[in-house]
């Protein structure tokens, strides 16, 4: 990593992929943001841990790191083409703010305003100070993830606000606060509003239309032409950074293999990455290539049903039968060999709980074959099919440009030239051994994505041949793990199909979690969304929605 | 088009034989008469919610319209609205957040309805509630569906197979015997 502040003193940190850290001041914030930016570098994650009660408990002294005294810590996870850069920020106990820095890397803009929600760390003088992650659950001066947060959390259920969380197009803000406790506030959201002659809103959601995740999208038109989309997320937050807090290394890898359910096997192998890399412990080899065979049929099935769904959105409803009865065949493989349809639990810390023998080799090669023919022969029938390709070409754009600004990251940005591709640059074992090629579009449309899908399937089951080779079947699957050493931090980060999932942990003075904080690629890819919709019309956002296919319960943790 | 309907036919009929119902996935006992369920089990509508979950189960509902298990082909459709709706299908712990929402869904779906719980979490409230909840809540979470609206069939699993889903329609559909 090369000197980008001379008060940045950088430390590395012992994970599978090249990762810094360091301690700054908040003056330099900002400027070590400008500089990797300029440099060509991305916002990754952000987030903040409450250290009140761990550091009041140690003798007061002047010698002391800044780190040892602070009430708060802010870590910003940037990405370079060096590697991963974590700045720690130590934050004032009673004035927890710090520098806005959504003006460099408008990704961030969402992530402050969960961290103020969860932990009440306040970007300062930040343009946008609406509620993100809170709704109504909790009161405005309550911080679910602070040590001391006690507000009554369970409200009983008969005292859940109702009528006011849901929003209504159009209406403008209504104070119906209660007056019984006034810890109970209501979420009236103010969206921005498009006004002149002809302009209307549509309100979609949380309860979408199809079998998808909720959120709500207010649609901002002019007859069928979209002239603005404002997400509004968090509706699927249950609490899972808090929740990671009781538990135990195990059970944790449980919790974080349910963050997202279709990227079970990414978010598994963070996690156990980051609490390897704190243990420092590898795991056997056939563990690792194990991993690096589960990721891969992780995003092959995915694409799969995803290339399904997507000639379904445009009336080709043949296009859907065809691809999911690949991905039921594949999911099928995957209970016979490994136990489960979305290999669920099958990476643990320490290593993975599922190898594979002789006979499950031939049927994956099999598997590879059959898949590599059709989904060749599916490809010229999306490719030569008009009626498909009119509605793919030039809907749904992200410019390059535009998606280097805003960061678009994973798939949708490979589609728009951005060639970030963590198995391939920062490849980690046994990806080092892979050779993986990027699939790389530069049209940015729905074309673009649907093209790096089928390009990554193809690349996949090259993949999962080369590792089938290398397996060379060693017994031992797992070293033990269960036990992480106190005041640790480790970070994990594997490119799952949608794009670089990361898990951070940190442990506490007995090695229990002091905090956990998963981060999904949705973060990065759902504001530009807003802008690939601008000027489609309205009955295309199903499909533009559908060829990014964000998370929601990634996102609203 | 010569090539597609090539393809049709070299792909032939995968359709497979559905399961048959399950008493013991039902949670409370059968609220609907026989003459009722004779015309639901005709023709069913199913409107579908998440209410929190972390969208495994949604991948598994997915599979059940795939051409193996082709839930339309017994006359079981998803339909756009709770108010075309004879089921509500629901997934997911209830997140406080979507609450509010499944509760004014449960109300816009026209009575005689039926609701399905999806998946362990809808069931219990799973791994995301709380150490020391008995309703399976945390801050952010109701817990399971039944602390919300009436459930009527519970299916477990992490997520449940598609035959599992299957299963819980129809057992949700028969009567009591």
């Amino acid at each position: 990593m090369k000197t980008l502040h001379p008060d940045l003193h950088l430390s590395l940190i012992e994970t599978a992929i090249p990762a810094w850290q360091g301690e700054i001041s908040a003056g330099d914030l900002q400027l070590i943001c400008h500089k990797v930016r300029a440099g060509g570098g991305r916002l990754v994650a952000l987030w903040g841990r409450d250290l009140r009660a761990a550091n009041t408990a140690k003798p007061k002294s002047d010698e002391l790191p800044a780190s040892e005294q602070a009430g708060f810590m802010l870590h910003v996870l940037l990405l370079n083409e060096s590697g991963l850069l974590c700045l720690n920020l130590p934050l004032n106990a009673d004035l927890p703010r710090y520098p806005d820095i959504s003006r460099i890397f408008p990704a961030a803009d969402r992530m402050q305003r969960a961290v103020y929600d969860l932990l009440g760390l306040r970007a300062d003088p930040a343009q946008d100070q609406r509620n993100w992650l809170r709704h109504a659950a909790w009161p405005v001066d309550c911080f679910p993830l602070r040590k001391d947060f006690a507000c009554n959390p369970r409200l009983p259920l008969s005292d859940i606000p109702l009528s006011n969380t849901l929003p209504q197009a159009g209406e403008k803000t209504i104070d119906h606060s209660s007056a019984e406790s006034g810890s109970q506030t209501h979420d009236d959201y103010p969206f921005v509003q498009v006004e002149g002659q002809g302009v209307h809103e549509i309100a979609v959601g949380p309860v979408h239309a199809g079998i998808i995740e909720p959120g709500h999208f207010r649609f901002s038109v002019v007859g069928e032409k979209v002239l603005r989309l404002e997400e509004r997320l968090g509706y699927t937050h249950k609490g899972i950074e808090k929740r990671f807090e009781s538990m135990s290394l195990q059970q944790g890898a449980k919790l974080a293999g349910r963050v997202s359910g279709d990227s079970t096997v990414a978010y598994a192998w963070a996690y156990a990455m980051a609490a390897e890399s704190i243990a420092k412990l590898t795991p056997p080899d056939t563990a690792l290539w194990m991993r690096a065979l589960f990721l891969e049929r992780e995003r092959i099935a995915n694409h799969l049903g995803d290339l399904g769904y997507l000639g379904n959105d445009v009336a080709f409803s043949f296009g859907f039968a065809q691809f999911w009865i690949l991905k039921e065949q594949l999911l099928r493989n995957n209970a016979a060999l490994f136990d489960h349809r979305y290999l669920m639990d099958v990476i643990i810390p320490g290593g993975v709980s599922a190898g594979i023998n002789e006979a499950g080799k031939q049927c994956l090669l099999a598997e590879c074959v059959m898949l590599e023919r059709e989904v060749h022969g599916l490809f010229s029938l999306y490719e030569e099919h008009a009626g498909v390709q009119d509605r793919f070409v030039g809907t749904g754009v992200v410019m390059p440009k535009l998606a280097a600004q805003l960061g678009l990251c994973g798939l949708a940005g490979r589609a728009s030239s951005q060639g970030w591709d963590t198995r391939v640059q920062f490849a980690c074992a046994p990806y080092g051994m892979l050779d993986v090629k990027m699939a790389m579009q530069q049209n940015g449309d729905v074309a673009a994505r649907v093209a790096v899908r089928f390009d990554e399937i193809f690349e996949s089951l090259r993949l999962q041949r080369d590792i089938m080779t290398n397996l060379l079947g060693g017994d031992e699957l797992a070293y033990p793990l269960t036990q992480l050493p106190a005041n640790g931090f480790g970070i994990g980060m594997v490119e799952g199909w949608r794009g670089e999932v990361m898990v951070a942990l940190h442990t506490d003075a007995t090695g229990k979690f002091e905090r956990v904080h998963p981060h999904d690629p949705a973060w990065q890819n759902w504001p530009v969304l807003e802008h690939a919709i601008i000027g489609n019309i309205v009955p295309d956002f199903p499909l533009i929605n559908k060829s990014f296919n964000l998370s929601y319960a990634g996102h609203d943790l | 088009m010569y090539q597609i309907i090539k393809q049709i036919i070299k792909t032939g009929i995968k359709s497979e034989v559905p399961p048959p119902p399950d008493e013991a996935l039902r949670v409370s006992p059968a609220r609907l008469q026989q003459q009722i369920l004779d015309i639901f089990g005709g023709a069913l509508a199913i409107r579908f919610v998440d209410a929190g979950s972390c969208n495994g189960c949604e991948l598994e509902i997915h599979a059940v319209n795939n051409p193996y298990y082709n839930l339309e082909g017994l006359g079981i459709k998803f339909v756009a609205s709770p108010r075309h709706a004879d089921m509500l299908l629901v997934t997911g712990p209830v997140s406080r957040h979507m609450a509010e929402a499944l509760k004014r869904t449960y109300e816009a779906t026209p009575d005689p309805k039926l609701v399905v719980a999806i998946g362990d979490c809808a069931c219990t409230g799973g791994i995301f509630a709380a150490d020391d909840s008995q309703a399976g809540e945390s801050y952010a979470s109701c817990g399971k569906v039944s602390n919300l609206i009436p459930v009527d069939v519970a299916v477990a699993g992490c997520p449940p197979t598609p035959t599992a889903i299957m299963q819980g329609i129809l057992t949700a559909l028969s009567t009591q015997k």
